[in-house]
């Protein structure tokens, strides 16, 4: 039997079902019996001491701070690099404020809007303290963060490799102060959790909107001290994560607190103020960059400062570090060069804790590096693509250690950059730009980026955090109808999981997918896992469910050599169907005998049965390098300001790719992000700390009409890392796009001698820049 | 966030909502398009919302050979759909369609938003331009106002306690008249950062500019020349020079349009 829902084929979404038919059940969805709602007390301020909280009368069973929660444990989030400083992080503010937002006391009642009318009577009274509000001030500000720290720096690296060569002069020297914006991420689906005491299992049930319901779970038990087997979580249908939903929340402490004392389930769902005013945490970078190359564009090395705004707190489990320590070890990105010399901090500011968005550290360096690079093009004399092709690492080299030891596993990144620019007529544009007269200007650019992904115990042992991945576990289970459960401790919130691990289940068994469920989101049904980040899911549960399913297709072989009287080497298990020299049987005809009869049976087959636990860790844990080159045609209106996107291309090499049409899906979302990176998205404060906006219509996201259709094209060289040639690719959209996007502005904008260095890329900055210059 | 408790009544006439408008913390409520986010925010906290949208009186529109009169709670899209007259070139419902999105339009009404008057409100410049009149009925009878009367600045209107705006009289445009309506906005159906409406005709020609911090500005004949334009920006003070532009260029591409 041919296979066509198997890997390879872009089998329809399992999950699409259900939720294109809004049938699908997400936090706001559940209704338990007595349930209330929660409330937060958020504060207005980004630094201060409270001096006092006074509740409301009689609201002592309704309202609650930091001083009923007796017992409970601070979030604090190390990291084993040397140098880093922890942060103690209260779920209810204790002494201090450090953060426009921070929850200062959690009000019940029977509604949310009846919660916040406590909210309103609750007064807290402040000694409001100077704001850190910008992360190089920061570095050197008299005012503390955290009181007992000696700056307000998380975490300074350093890294050099050869750095005597910056010393020499070189025949090209470029060097560039690049800045990319506080983001909110914003999934369609905000946070949430649900919350009760299981009075039977005496035990805590937590539904909340994660992406790790396993790390939570230890997480809370921490912060409760309880044992971990007392507490459930389960993370219902989520709505989009991105790395918003992959940390320990004091709202879900506070709730699950709740939960526990009060004798009725309580629920807090996120609504869009409190996510932009009281998260604003991601991707705000600065760059101190300078390249150096050979006069014809080579590159020798890169020598920089970058400061990440790490926020007021290190975050559960990720830490306030994996930002910048990633920064250092990326910056290079997908280039061959001699010299090295990075020095990063992770400083602390008033603001919210900072936490990995798609893309993680990525798309900022992606920014810094390609759009210096397009600056040193313009000083050798070439097109962007032919600097970049003199030191992109070439396919002969692979696999291939570059100058941070980052080991890249397969892949020819120069033919892809090719590709993609062989789309783009660039000639033509050339000519049209010359042509083109009046305000009107278009621009070309591309960058050239590799998103490591899955990568594994020995990278994250060595960042020492609280969550280190090691072999990640499927369960692969026959049900005595000829059905597959496969479960898994990931989540899928958007990518697709319940029908890409099926396909690889129905790739080595042969059972239909309709047949295949996937289980997950579920720590009491689930085995244990860090979830779903960093790109991990294909490789790593791909890679346990396909284990899983070839020891399960052991087993099933022995029941099948026994019902066709074949010795069990003689046969072979695929296609749905057990093969041996004569004659084949089902493998639904297995499942019904195994289970419903075993008379059939001798005792000394297969006694395991038809349930299999097994776990994955690839051969090297360096991670898949899935890559991307994206080319962008803008045009700039240079008397408004305003960008538009003519055209986009993006050529992608994911490896084998399990499910093409999901791969796509991953690709044009991420994309929609980096855009919004590149153009709309930014939470400004003020110097105050104050964050500015509070809806949609301050913090603009890119929607229908600011997303083209990128037009994609597929690379599949396989890795040699994974168990079936895939490679981790759920990121990468969302790299690209800033520094295409910047590089096609300055493209556009350079007859002007104009090049914009910070994002995003609004209409203000490129006229201000355009007046600047004039003047 | 949900909105702090109020009371909410359907008044069945005009007269009865008046009354009930001039209780103490009593609101209008229109469309909600824009009082709705602000209630969800608790920036606004009326004790009482007085829903106006269903009332006849307010509903109606009525045309003669100089003007169109339109009911304060006609609706954007009913504009943008040409269910009410045209004063001439189609130029209510082009401009009504590009407000916001449709479900947005579909329960946003003309009076609403000037009421609202948010600087940036399509109908608060453009209406303008055109010299339209407004009639409020209040407790102490009717009154009408021109616009550039009615309008006093970001969110303020010259409307008095209990005051409702009852219906907007617009101009017919001359056979002779050209106009032009341009707007800059990060989005389509965002609120603008920049927009100019240009009203040309023999003997008269008016452009307003509107998304600034307070009440649009007025230039009129001569004042229209871009020095003119420049210098009455620059009166305001609050421009950086990168807006200063984007008006300056936004009006420029009105007044062309209007030309062709
Ligand atoms: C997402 C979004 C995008 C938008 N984009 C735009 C845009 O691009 N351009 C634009 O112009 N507008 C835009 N708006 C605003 C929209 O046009 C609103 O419809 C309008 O501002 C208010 O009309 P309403 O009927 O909803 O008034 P309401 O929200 O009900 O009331 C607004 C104010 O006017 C008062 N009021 C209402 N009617 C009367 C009356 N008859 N007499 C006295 N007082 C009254 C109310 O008390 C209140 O103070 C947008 C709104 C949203 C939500």
């Amino acid at each position: 039997m041919r296979v066509t829902e198997g890997i390879g084929q872009s089998a329809p979404r399992l999950e699409d079902d259900r939720h294109l038919r809004g049938k699908g059940e997400f936090i706001a969805d559940i209704r338990l019996a007595g349930m209330r709602d929660l409330a937060f007390v958020r504060s207005p301020v980004a630094h201060a001491r409270i001096r006092a909280i006074r509740k409301p009368a009689g609201c002592e069973t309704t309202v609650f701070t930091s001083h009923d929660l007796v017992g409970v444990q601070p979030i604090v989030a190390v990291s084993g690099l040397p140098g880093f400083k922890p942060s103690v992080q209260p779920v209810l503010a204790t002494e201090k404020v450090r953060h426009v937002g921070e929850a200062i006391a959690v009000c019940v009642a029977s509604s949310r809007a009846e919660a916040e009318d406590l909210v309103a009577a609750v007064e807290v009274e402040f000694d409001e303290l100077p704001a850190v509000v910008d992360m190089r001030k920061a570095l050197t500000s008299e005012t503390r963060l955290h009181d007992h720290w000696d700056n307000n720096v998380f975490l300074e690296t350093f890294v050099q490799v050869a750095a005597e060569r910056f010393d020499e002069p070189a025949p090209i020297v470029v060097r560039r102060r690049l800045r990319t914006a506080r983001q909110c991420m914003s999934p369609l689906e905000g946070r949430g959790v649900v919350a009760t005491w299981d009075r039977r299992l005496e035990q805590l049930l937590v539904y909340t909107s994660t992406q790790l319901p396993h790390i939570v779970r230890t997480g809370l038990a921490g912060c409760l001290r309880f044992d971990q087997a007392r507490i459930r979580v389960v993370a219902p249908d989520v709505g989009g994560g991105f790395g918003y939903k992959g940390i320990l929340l004091p709202e879900e402490v506070c709730a699950a607190w709740l939960a526990c004392h009060l004798g009725h389930p309580v629920r807090w769902i996120e609504d869009r103020r409190e996510q932009l005013t009281a998260n604003g945490n991601c991707r705000e970078h600065d760059y101190d960059i300078a390249l150096y190359a050979e006069a014809d564009g080579t590159l020798i090395g890169i020598d920089a400062e970058a400061v990440v705004d790490a926020g007021a707190y290190s975050a559960y489990p990720f830490s306030a570090c994996l930002e910048a320590a990633q920064v250092a070890s990326i910056l290079p990105g997908p280039y061959a060069m001699s010299a090295y010399r990075c020095r990063t901090f992770s400083a602390a500011t008033n603001k919210p804790p900072i936490l990995p968005y798609r893309g993680v550290a990525r798309s900022g360096v992606c920014f810094a590096l390609e759009v210096t690079l397009d600056a040193v093009a313009r000083q050798a004399g070439l097109e962007p693509h032919e600097v970049r092709l003199r030191s992109l690492v070439p396919a002969e080299a692979m696999p291939f250690e570059n100058v941070t030891g980052k080991y890249f596993d397969s892949g020819d990144y120069q033919e892809c950059l090719r590709r993609a620019i062989a789309e783009i007529d660039l000639p033509a544009l050339r000519k049209r730009q010359v042509e083109m007269t009046g305000s009107l200007r278009v621009g070309f650019g591309c960058s050239i980026f590799c998103e490591q992904a899955a990568h594994g115990t020995s990278v994250y042992a060595g960042w020492g955090i609280p969550m280190v991945p090691g072999f990640e576990q499927a369960i692969a289970r026959m049900t005595p109808d000829g059905g597959l459960e496969l479960r898994v401790g990931i989540q899928s919130h958007g990518q697709g999981l319940e029908t890409t691990l099926a396909q690889v289940a129905h790739e080595v068994l042969g059972i239909p997918l309709a047949s295949i469920r996937v289980v997950h989101g579920d720590t009491a049904l689930t085995p244990y896992s860090t979830g779903t980040w960093g790109s991990r899911c294909m490789v790593m549960a791909g890679g346990a469910v396909g284990t899983a399913c070839r020891e399960l297709a052991e087993r099933i072989g022995r029941i099948g050599a026994h019902l066709l009287q074949t010795p069990a080497h003689a046969v072979r298990v695929g296609g749905g169907i057990v093969t041996g020299p004569k004659g084949s049987v089902n493998i639904a005809e297995v499942a019904r005998t195994w289970y419903l009869r075993p008379q059939d049976l001798p005792i000394d087959v297969a006694g395991g049965g038809l349930e299999v636990t097994a776990g994955y860790r690839p051969p090297r844990d360096s991670g898949t390098f899935s890559y991307a080159a994206h080319a962008v045609v803008v045009s700039v209106d240079t008397e408004l300001g305003e960008v538009r996107i003519i055209d986009y291309v993006i050529c992608e090499d994911g490896g084998v790719l399990i499910n093409p049409t999901i791969v796509d899906g991953q690709v044009i979302g991420g994309t929609a992000q980096g855009i919004g990176t590149a153009l709309y998205e930014q939470m400004a404060y003020d110097n105050a700390g104050q964050p500015l906006g509070s809806t949609l219509a301050d913090y603009i996201l890119p929607g229908a009409t600011e997303v083209p259709e990128p037009r994609i094209l597929h690379m599949l060289t396989p890795s040699p890392l994974s168990l079936f040639g895939q490679k981790g690719i759920g990121e990468g959209g969302a790299i690209g796009p800033p520094a295409a996007i910047a590089n096609a502005v300055n493209d556009a904008l350079a007859p002007l001698g104009v090049e914009i260095t910070e994002l995003p890329i609004t209409p203000e900055r490129i006229l201000s820049a355009i007046l600047a210059r004039a003047a | 966030m949900k909105a702090a408790p109020f009371e909410h009544i359907c008044p069945t006439s005009l007269a009865e909502a008046v009354a009930l408008a001039g209780e103490a913390g009593a609101r209008v409520f229109a469309g909600g398009q824009s009082l709705g986010p602000m209630l969800n925010l608790r920036l606004a906290q009326p004790r009482l919302l007085v829903q106006v949208n269903r009332l006849p009186e307010l509903a109606g529109v009525a045309a003669d050979a100089d003007a169109v009169t339109i009911g304060a709670c006609v609706t954007h899209s009913a504009i943008a759909d040409g269910a009410i007259p045209d004063i001439g070139h189609g130029l209510l419902s082009r401009v009504a369609e590009t407000i916001a999105y449709r479900p947005v339009r579909n329960r946003g009404t003309i009076g609403g938003s000037l009421c609202h008057a948010d600087p940036a409100a399509d109908w608060v410049t453009v209406l303008m331009a055109l010299d339209a009149s407004v009639r409020l009925q209040g407790p102490d009878g009717a009154r009408s106002l021109r616009m550039k009367d009615f309008i006093q600045g970001a969110f303020r209107t010259a409307l008095r306690p209990g005051e409702i705006l009852r219906a907007i009289r617009v101009p017919r445009l001359p056979a002779s008249a050209r106009w032009g309506y341009e707007k800059a906005c990060r989005k389509p159906g965002d609120f603008a950062h920049a927009m100019a409406a240009v009203f040309l005709s023999p003997g008269r020609c008016r452009a307003v500019i509107g998304a600034l911090g307070g009440k649009p500005v007025i230039l009129e004949d001569d004042a229209m020349s871009p020095i003119g334009a420049t210098r009455a920006l620059e009166d305001i003070g609050e421009l950086d020079q990168a807006r200063l532009r984007m008006q300056l260029v936004v009006l420029d591409r009105a007044l062309a349009k209007a030309r062709a």
